[in-house]
């Protein structure tokens, strides 16, 4: 079996991906650290044949869902972001304008993109997490990606200095 | 894995693959947690010494396994994995006190070890050999057949060379300080140069 020093080194980026794209920058270090917390208690019994990926997404889809609910009862949460897009690379920073995105869309499309998108997840498996059909999966992936794609234009559409994307907003 | 990922272009590319720094504060909050849950079964860290680079591994009861470079860092921890527990990470902190005896023994401070030791990797025969070990004192040598019948089986000269072969945590239990009876080195896990600084560093070669 592979040490669980391993797995984090090899998903723990990907994970993170996942929970910044579902929960945002505020949220994500704490469900990736409930996450893992929580994988690597269930570790030695994964199967060795198991699908390493989509069991932590499993666990981040749940952990996410937790930490979603509890920052919500939250008395008054950090409303947003820093209004200007950080250059500096530090993950709290990370692009505003992407998570603003993600944000306005349905749970269920920003959850079938992360997991679809960014964790490689089959529809089938998006489609066991919650429930629903694997074409219902594939439909919230697909409307989540063409919303984004007209709601965030990406990094490289903004090619104006950082002072005037300020001030356009 | 990223090749089964499909392409969206440059959409998620504010979100990065490889964040160092948020996976380098979540690497040290899941340790944190994990040591206070119970749940890390395993620590381990790596030490330069004049010997190569060292595994060090720790459990709950003392230090489990030391291992060289040769003996491959990523296969010792794969074996730990199965032997042990996979509940393993790379936690330094948890073996700094065998670091600094073990930095201070190759700075010519330190003679012997004063470390709990977990044995588990050892059994039987072999663990009754290894024990033994300790009483070599620093810079004094045994032979083979002297280690064998301080076990009490005089005739199993070659178990106690399988025992000190297979000794889980060279360094600290001195299997190094077995040697033939002709009074060359013989074999060692760490390769024979490593057997010979050690003997040299002790003054006994």
């Amino acid at each position: 079996m592979q040490p669980f020093e391993q797995i984090v080194t090899d998903h723990g980026p990907m994970v993170l991906r996942v929970c910044r794209a579902v929960l945002g920058p505020q949220d994500a270090e704490d469900a990736w650290s409930e996450t893992f917390v929580s994988a690597m208690k269930a570790y030695p019994d994964l199967p060795s044949d198991a699908n390493v990926e989509a069991w932590l997404v499993t666990i981040a889809h749940r952990k996410a869902i937790d930490v979603a609910r509890a920052a919500a009862r939250r008395p008054a949460p950090v409303e947003e972001l820093p209004e200007r897009p950080s250059r500096t690379g530090r993950p709290e920073d990370w692009d505003g304008d992407l998570w603003r995105a993600l944000k306005a869309l349905p749970a269920r499309q920003r959850q079938a993109v992360a997991y679809h998108y960014l964790a490689g997840l089959p529809y089938k498996e998006i489609a066991a997490l919650y429930g629903g059909s694997t074409d219902a999966a594939r439909r919230a992936a697909a409307d989540g990606i063409k919303t984004l794609r007209t709601t965030y234009p990406g990094p490289t559409d903004h090619p104006a200095p950082t002072e005037q994307r300020g001030v356009a907003r | 894995m990223t090749a089964s990922v499909p392409q969206t272009g440059r959409l998620f590319a504010a979100l990065p693959d490889q964040d160092a720094p948020a996976m380098a504060r979540l690497h040290e909050r899941l340790v944190d947690r994990a040591q206070r849950e119970g749940i890390l079964d395993v620590a381990y860290r790596t030490l330069d010494t004049p010997v190569g680079s060292l595994l060090l591994a720790g459990t709950g009861q003392g230090l489990v396994k030391v291992a060289y470079a040769v003996q491959d860092h990523d296969a010792v921890l794969r074996q730990l994995a199965d032997s042990v527990s996979p509940r393993i990470l790379h936690a330094p902190a948890r073996l700094d006190e065998a670091s600094r005896q073990i930095e201070e023994y190759f700075a010519g401070r330190r003679t012997r070890f004063d470390l709990p030791l977990d044995w588990r990797l050892s059994k039987g025969f072999r663990r009754e050999v290894l024990r033994h070990l300790r009483d070599i004192g620093y810079g004094r040598t045994e032979s083979y057949a002297q280690v064998a019948a301080a076990a009490g089986s005089p005739r199993a000269v070659r178990a106690v060379g399988t025992a000190c072969a297979t000794n889980p945590l060279p360094v600290v239990v001195p299997c190094h300080r077995v040697v033939r009876s002709d009074g060359s080195a013989g074999g060692y896990a760490g390769g024979a140069d490593a057997k010979h600084i050690l003997l040299t560093l002790e003054g006994a070669a």
